[in-house]
């Protein structure tokens, strides 16, 4: 028997396979599909303190192995997730989840972190830096050391529960916005988010999105998130949740090899709604064909 | 929703860059017309989103125009070849709410999903009445098999080469109907909505990252709150709808 358990802050995961945000809504639509208690935990949409309906369409464009995506965080607000979503979401999924929450000013992160705070589902908040910071020229609080660490110390003030940072990819120097979220305080790192892509449409030879541009995700950005997981885990202390690409079991065990304590799927689960839960199947084969009795044991391994 | 693997039976063009495709598998899940499947094709990311056309139990009949690389891909599939689909996803349309009357307008290859719409209206003892627009002779198709089911067909054409001269809204003006089924390009929809006379249900297209209602790549604003597309829709009434 192999062990597939991790750890993340004291919060212990059967698996380390987590659908990442805004790819698996809050729950329902898969747990029509199969049990989703198989699930190691996952980060539901990523809500604001303010409902949001985000950005005009068309909001996602094919690419080559990959997706754009420009929803804007649409999302019913904090209140309505606490009184309608959680109690749904209560009824097909046991476990905790991960509550992603974003966020335009230092007090609009810190708002919602709060009214989560009280939120017996909710086993860690991973706080999406990658908004734009509307009293600083938009400029996203993920760009820059010094925001970053800022909204880790409002939110770590306000909750008791594990904060985990999660990353743009986005910036020059990852390592640099991770340590600085070390220094203020997260318990762990969640990296990475979309990269800035455009698609352009060749008949009306303008961009097909909507807003320009948006985010880049699926299997194309795996090595890239890769690269970046594994100098963060070079630089930081604290558990990293890595994601950016992974759709196989060899992919997760690939990240966990980076550094990743646990794993996220995102894209994947939109073009095939059934991949963590098959992935959660492989895991035991994979790791027996590479010889891993526990995967707690392989975090880091490349290093 | 469920994902079943469908094996091409036949293929044939039928219009300009339209191609009719039946497929043998389980549509259990299909529960009205209206309703789309999601189709994975080999070496592109995103699933592609076609209309039910026609179903029975163990067979389903999609028609597609060839618009880009994924379609094109497509139509060369032989027959015998496996496609994983998701199929039974989107509202479909409210045959309750016809009338005796209903009037089914379909525009291009918007005029696929009416195909079993009026099919049902017919079993239901209703006397559809169908006006099919095209841009052009080369671009029509399934004219006699909506008659074949009994119903009244009109066909316009923008150039006048077949048929009417004009818009589906040129050929609906002096007809009664009891309300309205509408499938086709935008423009076309909202010329429909502006002109109607009756309530109808207008079926509409977005870009889509999932199709069942997990990414909000697919939202839209109407009176009754924000709705996805792909679940809540594809199928709005036209009550709900901001122009
Ligand atoms: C609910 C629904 C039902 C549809 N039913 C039919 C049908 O019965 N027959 C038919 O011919 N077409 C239908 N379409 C349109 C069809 O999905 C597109 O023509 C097809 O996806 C184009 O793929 P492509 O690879 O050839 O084009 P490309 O332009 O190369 O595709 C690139 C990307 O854009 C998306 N895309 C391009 N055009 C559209 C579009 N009009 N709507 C949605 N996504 C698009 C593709 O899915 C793909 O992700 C329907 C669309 C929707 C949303
Ligand atoms: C449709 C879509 C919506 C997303 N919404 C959010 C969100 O609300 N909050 C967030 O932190 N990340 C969001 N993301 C980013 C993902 O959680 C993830 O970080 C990214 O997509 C990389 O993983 P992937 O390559 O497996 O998709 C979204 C991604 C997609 C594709
Ligand atoms: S396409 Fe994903 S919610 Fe509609």
């Amino acid at each position: 028997m192999v062990d597939t358990s991790v750890s993340l802050s004291g919060l212990v995961l059967d698996n380390p396979i987590i659908p990442a945000s805004g790819t698996f809504g809050y729950g329902y639509e898969y747990a029509e599909l199969y049990d989703i208690n198989c699930l190691g935990s996952f980060s539901f949409k990523g809500t604001t303190r303010e409902a949001r309906f985000g950005n005009p369409t068309p909001r996602i464009a094919e690419c080559p192995a990959g997706m754009i995506n420009s929803v804007g965080l649409q999302n019913p607000g904090v209140e309505k997730v606490i009184s309608e979503e959680l109690p749904k979401l209560k009824e097909c999924f046991s476990k905790k989840v991960i509550a992603n929450v974003g966020g335009f000013s230092l007090d609009e992160y810190a708002e919602t972190c709060q009214m989560l705070e009280s939120q017996e589902q909710v086993g860690l908040l991973e706080v999406n830096i990658s908004c734009p910071n509307v009293h600083n020229g938009g400029m996203s609080f993920g760009t820059d050391p010094k925001m970053a660490a800022e909204v880790t110390k409002r939110v770590k003030a306000v909750t008791t529960k594990p904060i985990y940072i999660k990353l743009s990819p986005n910036v020059t120097d990852i390592v640099e916005i991770a340590k600085a979220c070390e220094d203020a305080g997260a318990d762990g790192i969640s990296m990475i988010n979309t990269l800035l892509g455009m698609r352009i449409d060749l008949k009306t030879k303008k961009p097909i999105i909507a807003n320009k541009m948006g985010g880049f995700s699926g299997s194309a950005i795996l090595p890239v998130a890769l690269r970046m997981v594994y100098q963060v885990y070079d630089a930081v202390k604290i558990p990293i949740i890595g994601m950016g690409g992974v759709s196989t079991a060899k992919d997760v065990i690939e990240m966990m090899l980076a550094g990743a304590t646990a794993v996220q799927i995102g894209a994947a689960n939109l073009i095939n709604p059934f991949v963590c839960k098959e992935i959660i199947e492989q895991l035991p084969e994979e790791m027996t064909k590479y010889n891993i009795n526990s995967l707690s044991e392989i975090i880091g391994g490349a290093h | 929703m469920k994902q079943e693997i469908f094996v091409i039976k036949s293929q044939e063009k039928i219009a300009k860059d339209v191609f009719k495709m039946v497929l043998s598998g389980n549509t259990n899940d299909i529960t009205a017309p209206g309703q789309f499947v999601n189709i994975k094709l080999d070496g592109f990311y995103l699933r592609r989103p076609i209309s039910v056309c026609d179903y029975d139990k163990n067979e389903l009949t999609l028609i597609y125009k060839t618009v880009g690389e994924g379609t094109a891909a497509m139509s060369k599939y032989e027959n015998g070849t496996e496609l994983d689909v998701l199929t039974g996803l989107g509202n479909g349309y409210d045959t309750s709410l016809s009338g005796e009357k209903p009037l089914l307008l379909g525009g291009g290859v918007g005029v696929p999903p009416l195909y079993n719409l009026c099919k049902k209206l017919v079993a239901e003892g209703k006397k559809p009445t169908v006006i099919l627009g095209f841009n052009s002779a080369d671009d029509v198709f399934y004219e006699n098999e909506f008659k074949a089911l009994g119903a009244v067909v009109y066909v316009t054409t923008a150039d006048g080469s077949y048929g009417i001269k004009g818009f589906v809204t040129d050929a609906m003006s002096d007809l009664d109907y009891s309300f309205f089924y509408t499938c086709g390009p935008e423009p076309m929809l909202k010329a429909i909505y502006n002109v109607s006379k009756t309530s109808g249900q207008l079926s509409f297209e977005e870009r889509m990252g999932c199709g069942f209602g997990a990414c909000m790549g697919c939202s839209c604003k109407t009176k009754y709150g924000n709705k996805r597309i792909c679940k809540d829709g594809p199928v709005l009434i036209k009550e709900e709808i901001i122009w």
